[in-house]
């Protein structure tokens, strides 16, 4: 079953003076099955961080639809906007960026909860807030303990930890992770990208997973869709794609991918 | 061949308050004329605090060279003065950076801040400096030197201003390129091609190149050989052929494991 479904979807910016408008997305149609990992792959400027903004309803598309669970986005009220919006969640690739230097993690993990939901609001709901963060902090392995605790305390990789806690407070069924490992290092990457497909399968989630990193698509993605210049020029399961590119620029992609083996290496260099 | 650049036994501290942080401990190193010597590790590893001292372009205070030699040839840089330190950057020695964003000055015409390099460290006047630029920049790769020359570093692609950045380091003709992570910025297949670049130059200008990544697929891609450092050590170093095929160290066999690799048919 699909659960986020695109058609003709377009976005030009810079339509009000200058006579030709840029096409940051470009009749992108696509659908992500309920429980998959969807991969969007490309180089910056092609459009795949402006295609998940769209997919979030964070910016309107200029035309084509959007739909989230069969409903499109374009025609919900306010209050089913709402209901919506709880159920998708984003995690940003910056974990030193993407969270408020003043606020205490406890206070990170539940602002969705406050947000969304009153009875966690105020000072009595407190103790029952501690304990759903707390769940939330165990099930993306960081002790209950550092609640109290501020962000610059953490590393990259713990900092990564909470915005992912964060980002499941709401128990969303869509999580949109954009370079969620890219400022990590490779060793604290793994263990992020194996906590993911670990909560993937606890909680049923559906993620779309922006990366340039075709190593890691590879690892972790069902199905990926290869973005150049806003437009979808390949889209199909992982290991179909990335092992036998169609397209001319994902052959490019892949080629130009560094061989950590350099037998291999250094034969492709050869052959070149 | 005798190595053009010696690191022997180094040790650098940043002394905070009472605290001191042991950035680089008994590192040695060594890179050979037309060689590239790749030093990978992560985040805090010693491997840009290492890159720094080799220039002494670490902040002092809280900077402490502790110990050990650095040696250009047969002379030993930490005992230069600052005045003959200044001589060798960008002479003997020029170094490349992460983010050819930020490494610009945006106010600037590139033609100008390459020119400025040649007119700087080497005396030449600001007439036949200007004139060296688009040999240099063509010789980095660009296409269209003249026009190039004449824009401003926003109206460039990032792939395009990490070449100007070559251009600069290189138009001193150093013996010693120093490239700190100098395709992170970029995307794969600019990266594909600036690293071509770099090994190109190194070959055609015997240039010994040491080569800051934490991308062990860039290490296997264009070095001659490696050093792996983890907590401010060397904790291995060879041929790029021993060292992957063989690790010997468990902490660079761990990191190789961890290392998403994409196979292909």
């Amino acid at each position: 079953m699909s659960l986020v479904e695109l058609d003709n979807l377009r976005k030009e910016f810079g339509t009000g003076r200058q006579a030709v408008p840029m096409v940051a997305v470009d009749d992108v149609s696509l659908s992500v099955t309920e429980g998959e990992t969807f991969a969007l792959v490309g180089e910056s400027g092609s459009g795949k961080t402006t295609l998940t903004r769209l997919l979030l309803w964070l910016l309107e598309p200029s035309s084509g639809t959007v739909r989230f669970d069969g409903q499109d986005l374009a025609t919900l009220s306010a209050a089913r906007m709402r209901a919506v919006r709880r159920q998708m969640q984003v995690v940003l690739q910056d974990p030193y960026s993407s969270m408020n230097p003043r606020m205490r993690v406890t206070d990170i993990v539940a602002e969705p909860l406050v947000t969304h939901e009153p009875g966690h609001r105020g000072r009595r709901a407190r103790g029952k807030l501690r304990a759903t963060v707390g769940e939330l902090l165990d099930a993306v392995g960081l002790a209950p303990d550092v609640q109290d605790r501020y962000p610059h305390e953490f590393s990259g990789g713990q900092r990564q930890r909470i915005s992912i806690a964060r980002a499941l407070a709401l128990r969303p069924r869509l999580v949109v992770l954009d370079e969620p490992t890219s400022a990590l290092d490779v060793s604290v990457q793994a263990q992020v990208l194996d906590l993911l497909a670990d909560l993937q399968r606890r909680f049923g989630l559906t993620y779309v997973f922006v990366s340039h990193n075709l190593a890691v698509v590879q690892r972790i993605a069902d199905r990926v869709g290869v973005l150049a210049g806003g437009q979808l020029v390949e889209v199909g399961q992982a290991a179909q794609v990335l092992r036998t590119p169609e397209h001319p620029y994902t052959r490019a992609l892949v080629d130009a991918v560094p061989h950590p083996d350099p037998v291999y290496a250094r034969r492709r260099k050869a052959a070149s | 061949m005798s190595p053009v650049l010696r690191v022997d036994e180094l040790s650098v501290q940043f002394r905070l308050g009472t605290e001191t942080v042991h950035a680089v401990r008994d590192v040695s190193l060594r890179v050979d004329p037309g060689e590239i010597l790749a030093v990978v590790g992560e985040s805090g590893s010693g491997k840009t605090a290492t890159a720094l001292s080799v220039l002494q372009l670490n902040p002092v205070p809280p900077c402490v060279y502790a110990g050990g030699e650095i040696r250009l040839d047969d002379r030993d840089l930490l005992r230069l003065s600052e005045k003959d330190m200044r001589a060798v950057r960008g002479n003997d020695i020029a170094m490349i950076f992460q983010d050819p964003m930020t490494s610009l000055n945006p106010l600037k015409r590139v033609g100008a801040q390459v020119a400025e390099v040649l007119h700087r460290h080497q005396g030449v006047s600001r007439a036949s400096a200007r004139a060296a630029v688009p040999p240099a920049l063509a010789e980095a790769g660009i296409a269209n030197p003249e026009l190039r020359a004449e824009l401003y570093p926003h109206q460039l692609s990032g792939g395009l201003r990490q070449r100007v950045m070559i251009a600069m380091a290189l138009i001193g003709r150093p013996r010693v390129l120093i490239a700190d992570e100098p395709t992170t910025a970029l995307d794969v297949t600019v990266q594909a091609r600036i690293l071509d670049l770099l090994v190109e130059l190194a070959q055609r200008r015997d240039m010994a190149v040491m080569l800051i990544t934490h991308d062990l697929g860039v290490v296997a891609e264009v070095a001659d050989r490696v050093a792996v450092m983890y907590q401010g050590r060397v904790v291995e170093d060879g041929s790029v052929s021993e060292v992957f095929g063989a690790p010997a160290d468990d902490y660079t066999a761990r990191l190789l494991r961890a290392t998403p690799r994409l196979e292909r048919v």
